[in-house]
């Protein structure tokens, strides 16, 4: 309950950001906490420093323009209630509402999530099937990340130590499809498995293209490539969603646990993507 | 000396705690909740897990429901905070407070400040909640007593409260957001009845 | 006037809002943690990470020098306390009951066991430096199963405990009876139940503050109890051998039970002895969350199998059932008398069972010690029964509520003695109840749905759970669970005083308390009727060994039958004493006194009345009494009551699970419940209310898990689930009132009568909508997967 000592820097700048992490390899940034603070409270993390970054200007924003820009500081609330968010990716805007509890969403940041990269965390998966991308800062300057080379293993993302999320970015997606279905842990609220569908639509119902993700399952949020092979260039049937939802587990190397086993995951990763899908095209 | 004030290696912080400038120096790692209840004594504000789950720590930061337990007291600094100890306005209860009274919305008390000032946020955003709105709009806090049935009617009641506190002729009566819970509707405890019951009694006395 | 202020309003029975809320509400409540003394440091733990080892080697060197660090102390430090005492013989228990010591000495049994304790001014600085602290164990073989600890070759975890066995225990007929009786039965059914280990989880977790004077050498503790009297007890004349009257024990507000702070626990004597070594400054220990569910006490933890005979038309004519209690590492305070007296002797359930045998086998494992969880015995006697009356009802092609109604005791056969050892069942009528709760829920239309549901083979399916219970509460006659063998080898009466002040305002000691309950409401409704006082001239004290007479505590529903009754018979004596004042002030016979509201008045003479608040100021100046009349009303009881009471009702669960997912959704509640008469429906439907939702999350979500290595994978809120208000339902609430001859108000109590229905009534109902599918029992916590394997699911 009570975490070790650490020093404490607010930096006005990324760049001063930037520096204090390239200096402090042990150092961890501060954003909502709300994955951090509980890990301190119980030991398992001791950073030596934690670099906050609630007074860089120009991290908060939410912009549409086609594409969705939305600050790395940007909180689940914000991103839910952003009447853009929910033009443009009304399944990112409904994720921000159910992820974790309303204090979650008071604080937590959608960068802080996918930094942190939670194995069973919400918004990776719905990210990576957004086809979003990242913006980052560290010392050799600004880079982009596609969500896809994001997520590299269990709380392991391939940031550089001394880069910083600064920008999601959501490819304009209009006349997609999408939706989110999850099933949720009783205790901790994390995604037992949870399968993010994005249908990119073509002429006459079909299916330009397919993005899904699932988070929970796995170590960290992986496409479902195979129920995206299955859909791809189909038109919208009952036939098609099962066969992609029969189809979505292939390949995956799926994790078990107290509460669920691999195999119950496998068949929820299989249930839950029909029921995206169903509930994206109904 | 309080419980988690420490010498070295201090920051000064400036806050605003019920309405009142409050500042002092404390380490970066004092967490909120220390600083509310060791360095300002306001110990209404709950401890009751140590992951972030229970939400007995719930106060307002900014006008925002967080759980203070997972906020660093420096992090704070700056900011205009309101803990339970802050609720009532010249005496009166906030009819989040005086819900949890009427609808018996507490038992041991120990959940209750936090519950409350989670269900302040909760009516902030959702003025009009619906059952399932209010279930999960305080999934943030955990209640081991009383079932949460309970709870749920002490939303009910301080929505249909400020609702017609706001003027609005259509809100419900905060009668009204009790919902029985005896099938055939004869609630004999309905709380909301116990105003019925108790002011029905004094008309009567006062006539005798 | 205010109606609650006028004597002549009758409140009991009445919903009156409680009177402990407005500071609650406010954040003006006093709890364990809220208190600072001048000068107070603080206490932390060292906490084994072996679940069972010797103890090679503790280096404090290191934490010592850190920042504002007092002292470290380890067991040898506190060799001259004695290990915590076991209060309870039940079972035969006799010379190898084997309790906590303030901190471990040589070995450790379980993870968390306190081998070092670290003092230090703050309690950040404390953390630090336990962290310091380095331990090393050598390995001696970890066991966690309570049937497996039995085994041979099994790692031994006290001396004196061959094959960890610490009782074995049976009630009702010989087993070669019953054994002939199920031989004989038209229909036999034998099934493998797990009633699974459960963390109370009260919000506010445990801890102490202790002080020692150095200049009267008297030591107060303040600490999380629902018993502080019995600790001061236990404390003092078992665990550190000094004088009784040296200790004082202060029960603040105490944030919910559920039974865990009931016992004597490692905290509380080293806090005082901490004080003592630090020459006075207050020390404080307040646990969090993760160190109160590795060692302050779980709940349940049965392995049973039952044997089951009926007729073919669904009566049960025998019941067998062998039971393995895990008590955990050592002996908890009352741990024996749970699988046994309050479980065994209750599996008759409120049927008419002629042949039934119990047999428990009582084990220490390497976890947390296991004693009274809300209901304590009676939910898991509850589980077994109702869960048989279901399998009997699947066996038999029987309805379940038919099965239930053919084996009811009925109403002309109380007091009933169920032939297991309980005392009579006192009161009961139990069809009537059944039949609302049917009633209610629309029962033929749910069977109705349910097979058309199952006609069309539809996703989500039906189920309809019932339970019907009877528990025992008023747990207190002392000629029974005093008797050595039995009980615990002392009384379980209660006290209580009543003294009417000088100005008329009346101050109630008792020597039960709340923590949650709302005494102080209902005893000063209580009060304000049978003294005819207003009731906000009342105040209900408690909670502290100085200015309360001596009392057992709030467990078991008990406050109400005992520490209520009490409180009554206290009243009815200085009732007594004020009439024979008033016939001395209104110079008449005492008999033709007539006492009416708080008024005595000469026969046929209201208008010249004597108030209560007259009496009192004339008992108290005293100048003018007659006789050898003492002055003041004050008036003190002990009451120890002739039997139990014995709350039961029918409570009805509608659930849908979905075939495909295996998850269950909880549709309908309904409770018909007889706790006797009610002082304040409110609040009892308050503890029904949170009693259903703890005993319905026993069947669906809770679990405490081991691993092979002793440690708890369920350590923290985020893996223990604890319902949210998301996940559960609304409840439907009626009372049938049966009037309990036990006492005078006839009250039964009202605090575990939820739990103990609830966990059955959810599983049945689960396991209710997949029957037809072949599914027959399913082990709790009810999972989504556990459904999803049992209809198929992952069948390769």
């Amino acid at each position: 309950m009570f975490p070790n000592r650490f020093e404490y820097r607010r930096p006005g700048s990324l760049a001063e950001a930037v520096q204090i992490l390239a200096e402090n390899p042990d150092a961890k940034l501060l954003a909502g906490g709300h994955s951090l603070l509980p890990a301190m409270k119980l030991r398992l993390a001791a950073p030596s420093t934690l670099v906050d970054l609630s007074q860089i200007e120009g991290l908060r924003g939410i912009a549409a323009n086609g594409a969705l820009t939305i600050g790395a500081l940007a909180t689940y609330n914000q991103v839910h209630d952003s009447a853009a968010v929910r033009q443009a990716a009304p399944m990112l805007a409904d994720t921000c509402g159910i992820v974790g509890d309303p204090q979650v969403r008071v604080r937590g940041t959608l960068g802080g999530s996918l930094a942190h990269a939670d194995p069973a965390a919400d918004l990776t998966a719905v990210v990576l099937a957004l086809g979003g991308e990242v913006t980052v800062v560290g010392s050799g300057g600004e880079r982009t990340i596609a969500a896809d080379d994001l997520f590299v293993d269990l709380l392991t993302t391939s940031l550089a130590p001394e880069e910083i999320i600064t920008e999601i970015r959501i490819p304009d997606l209009a006349g997609a499809k999408m939706a989110y279905e999850k099933h949720e842990h009783p205790a901790s609220g994390y995604a037992v498995v949870g399968v993010a569908a994005v249908l990119a639509m073509g002429d006459g119902g079909t299916i330009r293209s397919a993005r899904l993700a699932v988070t929970g399952a796995t170590a960290k949020a992986t496409r479902l490539s195979s129920a995206e092979a299955v859909l791809a260039g189909k038109t919208v049937r009952t036939e098609t969603i099962a066969a992609a939802a029969a189809a979505a587990a292939d390949g995956l190397e799926i994790n078990g646990d107290l509460y669920a086993s691999a195999d119950y995951r496998r068949h929820l990763v299989g249930v839950l993507t029909r029921r995206a899908l169903e509930r994206a095209t109904g | 000396m309080a419980d988690t004030m420490t010498a070295p290696a201090t920051m000064a912080i400036q806050v605003t705690v019920n309405g009142s400038n409050r500042g002092g120096n404390v380490e970066p790692r004092t967490l909120l909740v220390h600083y509310l209840r060791d360095h300002l004594n306001l110990t209404g504000t709950h401890v009751g897990c140590d992951t972030s789950q229970c939400g007995a720590c719930v106060v307002h930061l900014d006008g925002e429901s967080v759980k203070s337990c997972t906020v660093l007291a420096v992090q704070a600094n700056g900011s205009e905070i309101t803990t339970i100890e802050g609720l009532a306005k010249d005496g009166d209860y906030h009819p989040v407070q005086q819900g949890f009274w009427e609808m018996h919305g507490l038992q041991c008390g120990y959940c209750t400040p936090g519950m409350i000032m989670a269900s302040v946020s909760l009516l902030q955003r959702n003025p009009n909640p619906t059952e399932d709105e209010i279930r999960h709009g305080l999934e943030g806090n955990l209640c081991r007593c009383t079932g949460y049935q309970n709870i749920v009617k002490a939303v009910q009641y301080a929505a249909g409260q400020i609702g017609r506190d706001a003027g609005a002729a259509d809100a419900p009566l905060p009668h009204d957001a009790h919902r029985p819970i005896h099938h055939d509707g004869t609630t004999p405890h309905d709380p909301a009845s116990v105003d019925d019951w108790e002011d029905e009694l004094a008309g009567e006395s006062d006539e005798s | 006037m205010s109606a609650i202020l006028d004597p002549t309003r009758k409140l009991v029975g009445q919903p009156i809002k409680r009177r402990e809320d407005p500071r609650l509400i406010a954040g003006a409540g006093a709890y364990l943690d809220d208190i600072k003394l001048t000068g107070m440091v603080h206490a932390a733990l060292v906490r084994s990470t072996s679940a069972h080892g010797r103890i090679k080697s503790i280096d404090a060197g290191t934490a010592r020098g850190m920042p504002g660090v007092l002292a470290v102390f380890t067991g040898e430090d506190f060799a001259d306390l004695n290990p915590l005492p076991g209060a309870w013989t039940a079972g035969g228990v006799q010379n190898n009951v084997n309790t906590p010591r303030v901190l471990a000495i040589g070995e450790v049994h379980q993870v968390g066991d306190p081998v070092a304790v670290v003092i230090a001014e703050n309690a950040y600085q404390a953390a630090d430096a336990v962290e310091a602290v380095a331990v090393e164990y050598e390995d001696l073989g970890v066991v966690v199963d309570a049937k497996k600890a039995t085994e041979d070759g099994a790692p031994q975890l006290h001396e004196n405990a061959p094959n960890n066995v610490v009782l074995k225990w049976s009630c009702g007929k010989e087993a070669a009876e019953v054994d002939t009786a199920l031989a004989a039965a038209e229909v036999r059914v034998q099934q493998h139940l797990v009633n699974q280990r459960l963390i109370p989880t009260s919000i506010e977790p445990r801890g102490s503050i202790g002080r020692y004077d150095p200049g009267t050498g008297d030591y107060t503790l303040w600490t999380t109890s629902q018993a502080p009297h019995v600790m001061r007890l236990l404390i003092t004349a078992f665990v550190m051998g000094i004088p009784e009257n040296k200790l004082r024990v202060i029960s603040p507000d105490v944030g919910g039970g559920f039974g865990c702070k009931i016992f004597c626990y490692y905290d509380m004597a080293l806090m005082l002895a901490l004080s003592k070594k630090l020459d006075g400054r207050p020390v404080k220990f307040f646990e969090d969350r993760s160190e109160n569910y590795l060692t302050t006490t779980h709940g349940r933890d049965h392995i049973t199998d039952v044997e089951i005979g009926a007729t073919k038309d669904g009566r049960i004519t025998a019941l067998k059932v062998d039971t393995h209690a895990n008590l955990g590492a050592y002996f908890s305070t009352i741990a024996a008398g749970i699988p046994t007296t309050l479980y065994g002797r209750m599996v008759a359930g409120c049927y008419k069972i002629p042949n039934i045998r119990v047999d428990v086998t009582a084990v220490y494992t390497n976890t947390a010690m296991v004693d009274a969880y809300r209901g304590a015995g009676r939910p898991e006697a509850a589980f077994v029964i109702e869960r048989v009356c279901d399998l009997v009802a699947g066996a038999t092609g029987v309805d379940p509520a038919e099965v239930r109604r053919r084996n009811f005791i009925q109403p002309e056969d109380f007091p009933y003695d169920t032939g297991i050892g309980m005392l009579p069942y006192d009161s009961g009528n139990y069809e009537p109840a059944l039949d609302r709760a049917l009633e209610i829920v629309g029962y033929a239309g749910l069977r109705a749905e349910q097979a058309a549901r199952r006609e069309r083979d539809d996703r989500k399916l039906l189920g309809i759970g019932l339970s019907s219970y009877v528990e025992v509460c008023g747990v207190a006659p002392s000629k029974w669970i005093g008797l050595p063998g039995e009980g615990w080898g002392a009384g379980l009466w209660e006290s209580a005083n009543v003294k009417v002040h000088l100005t008329g305002k009346v101050v109630v000691t008792t020597g039960t308390l709340p923590h949650g309950q709302g005494h102080e409401t209902s005893f000063a409704q209580l009060v304000a009727d049978e003294l005819g006082v207003p009731y906000e001239d009342i105040e209900i004290k408690h909670s502290d060994t100085l200015g309360t007479p001596f009392g057992f505590g709030t467990y078991g529903s008990r406050s109400a039958a005992v520490g209520g009754t009490a409180i009554y018979k206290s009243v009815a004596k200085v009732r007594e004493k004020a009439k024979k004042l008033a016939a001395h002030m209104l110079e008449a016979a005492e008999a033709d006194i007539v006492w009416e509201h708080g008024r005595a008045y000469v026969k046929g003479s209201p208008d010249a009345a004597k108030t209560i608040q007259d009496i009192a100021l004339q008992a108290a100046v005293a100048y003018d009494l007659p006789g050898e009349m003492e002055p003041y009303l004050d008036e003190t009881t002990y009451y120890d009551p002739p039997n139990c009471t014995f709350p039961f009702g029918t409570h009805v669960c509608v659930v849908e699970v979905d075939r495909e997912t295996g998850e269950i959704a909880l549709q309908r509640y309904v409770a018909v419940d007889d706790v006797g008469n009610v002082i304040n429906p409110m609040i009892v439907d308050g503890q029904v209310h949170g009693g259903i939702a703890q005993g319905l999350a026993q069947a669906l979500y809770e679990g405490a898990v081991y691993n092979d290595q002793g440690e708890l994978v369920t350590g923290t809120m985020n893996d223990y689930a604890i319902p949210k208000a998301s996940m559960v339902p609304t409840y439907e609430l009626e009372r049938t009132v049966t009037p309990s001859p036990t006492n005078p108000m006839g009250v039964k109590g009202a605090g575990e009568a939820g739990t103990i229905a609830s966990t059955p009534a959810v599983a049945n109902a689960v396991i209710d909508a997949l029957a037809h599918l072949g599914v027959n029992h399913l082990d709790m916590p009810i999972t989504p997967e556990k459904v999803w394997r049992a209809i198929g699911g992952g069948a390769s």
